[in-house]
């Protein structure tokens, strides 16, 4: 892996790094990469699994809590607000 | 004068059923402690003096009442990210720094249940990514056996406050060894129940399929306190599941559970043959002689899909790291860096809010689930964790408990491992724990030099009576 595609996936992750550190990262990244890499050389004695314990859970459409009641608390936590929304950028 | 040092909960909750002391006392007392040693260990983040006191009063209400609650009056502190419906929370990470939880989590809600006093919140690597508290964004928590070296991680205050006898109990969570090595460190008790025993809502994920909250404490019973007050079926966290959920596997080996006696523990040598420093080697002999001491059949058992563990967890657990930090974007809570327009501040945000290692695993899990490389590495990983899942159940059809050490080494020091490799390696024994979803629990087995050891017994799938009955038996050996 080089650096260039390190800066790549950055991007992709939205995540802001310097060409200094993608650098070391693409000589980290071949390192852990080679580590796990071992996986895909394993053969897979595969059993037949157990069925999973867990299942999917669905809650019942039912006894909503009053509406507005969190509302104050969730948006006090926003970095930016205007009235009842969440501030942000223009996007287009 | 109240010792926590040398004091349990057990022992504590009788004191304060007889009135020898308060838990206003007692309370006093762990904030004292965090005053007298804390300048130096830095376990904790912050201290909820005020909320703790209130609580220890309701507590000492409650006790004059003939009120008799697990943890009624003991104090307890919470891995920093925890949620404490008005405290801050931050996983040890800049980007959450000053925000406050808007809920509480469900193990705060069965705490306050179970009559608890709430300290404060532990130190932790950022968003518990870490295996020594380096990682931390708000400087790493000492080792109070050896101040130049680290507690572990990623749950290294919690097991420092408890070590250290600030607090008589404390709660980590553990998705590679978080609770179980830095206990193994320090020399206390670190146990990671059953994947589904204890729910995680109000937990701050890392990798939602293999993080569970567990206890630390100085002694089995007080692990198994702390672990009962807490666990359960969660509708608000669906992979909790009913205490009967668990299917019995076979019982090969005719012996009877029950009475914990005749029970066989198996030895996968070939996992860690080689792997450990030579006295670790030597003090986990000595662990196999005590439990065949304490009437317990010893077998070697192989695993041949065990040692793919660590490769199956640093590629499962970046991927899900990738996915569940995806929210932190600077615009619905924690930190916000301004850029020149709607994507500059994702990227400034989260370049500036994540540290190194967050942002190294973040972009790690981006590549394994990025397309053409899906399948080799992710798929494979998957497949892999069933394999090891099957593997270690089936092994349970001849044996009731597997023993390892719980780490290769006794605790380092600081800065020793610099490269990410090297630190993931820490956890190598304890991440297949969490690969097959079992309970596991990490025992002091005694010391190299001054630094402490720890043993790792692990049982099958919801059997963690079995686990808490062969650690205390071995404990009380010791």
């Amino acid at each position: 892996m080089n650096r260039e595609e390190v800066l790549k996936l950055a991007k992709l992750a939205r995540i802001g790094i310097s060409d200094d550190e993608a650098e070391t990262l693409s000589h980290e990244f071949e390192a852990i990469l080679n580590y796990v890499g071992e996986i895909k050389e394993a053969k897979l004695k595969t059993g037949k699994m157990e069925k999973p314990i867990l299942r999917n859970v669905m809650r019942d459409d039912a006894n909503p809590h009053e509406s507005g009641i969190h509302t104050e608390a969730l948006l006090d936590s926003a970095p930016e607000r205007e009235g009842q929304f969440l501030k942000v950028k223009k996007i287009l | 004068m109240i010792d926590l040092q040398s004091l349990t909960i057990a022992k504590a909750r009788e004191a304060l059923k007889k009135g020898d002391f308060t838990s206003r006392e007692i309370t006093e007392a762990s904030l004292n402690a965090i005053k007298e040693k804390d300048g130096e260990i830095h376990a904790f983040l912050e201290v909820f003096a005020d909320m703790a006191l209130g609580m220890a009063d309701e507590a000492d209400k409650k006790i004059k009442q003939g009120v008799d609650l697990p943890l009624l009056g003991i104090p307890v502190a919470l891995k920093d990210n925890i949620l404490v419906k008005g405290q801050k929370a931050g996983a040890g990470s800049k980007i959450l720094e000053n925000y406050i939880a808007t809920y509480d989590a469900t193990v705060v809600q069965k705490l306050y249940e179970a009559g608890a006093v709430i300290i404060g919140r532990t130190n932790c690597d950022e968003f518990a990514m870490g295996s020594s508290t380096e990682n931390s964004a708000y400087g790493p928590t000492r080792n109070p056996l050896d101040t130049s070296r680290v507690p572990g991680g990623s749950s290294g205050g919690s097991a420092a406050a408890v070590a250290a006898g600030m607090v008589l109990g404390a709660y980590g969570s553990d998705t590679g060894g978080s609770i179980r090595q830095p206990a193994a460190f320090t020399g206390i008790v670190g146990m990671k129940p059953t994947y589904g025993r204890v729910s995680r809502s109000g937990l701050i994920a890392m990798a939602s399929s293999l993080d569970q909250i567990g206890p630390f404490a100085k002694t089995v019973e007080d692990a198994e306190i702390l672990y009962k007050a807490v666990a359960g079926q969660d509708p608000l966290d669906s992979t909790t599941v009913a205490p009967t959920a668990f299917p019995d596997h076979g019982q090969a080996s005719g012996h009877s559970r029950e009475k914990q006696s005749g029970l066989t523990i198996g030895v996968p040598r070939d996992f860690f043959e080689g792997k450990l420093d030579k006295e670790v080697a030597e003090n986990f002999e000595q662990a196999v002689k005590k439990f065949e001491s304490l009437g317990y059949k010893i077998k070697d058992i192989e695993l041949p899909h065990l040692k793919y563990s660590l490769a199956v967890y640093y590629i499962l657990m970046p991927a899900e790291v990738s996915s569940n930090l995806a929210r932190f974007d600077g615009v619905k809570y924690g930190l916000h860096v301004d850029g020149d327009n709607s994507i500059d501040d994702y990227f400034k945000t989260r370049g500036a809010g994540f540290g190194r290692e967050v942002r190294r695993r973040v972009i790690l899990g981006t590549y394994v689930l990025s397309s053409g490389y899906y399948d080799a590495y992710y798929g494979q990983a998957v497949a892999m964790k069933d394999a090891i899942t099957t593997e270690v159940r089936k092994a349970f059809d001849d044996v009731d408990l597997i023993l390892t050490p719980t780490t290769p080494t006794p605790a380092f020091r600081f800065g020793e491992k610099s490269d990410p490799l090297s630190m993931y390696l820490a956890d190598i024994f304890t991440v297949p724990g969490n690969i097959s979803g079992t309970p596991s629990i990490s025992i002091p087995s005694g010391f190299s030099g001054k630094l402490p050891l720890g043993v790792l017994l692990t049982a099958c799938h919801g059997e963690e009576e079995v686990l808490f009955k062969a650690a205390e038996q071995f404990e009380n050996a010791s």
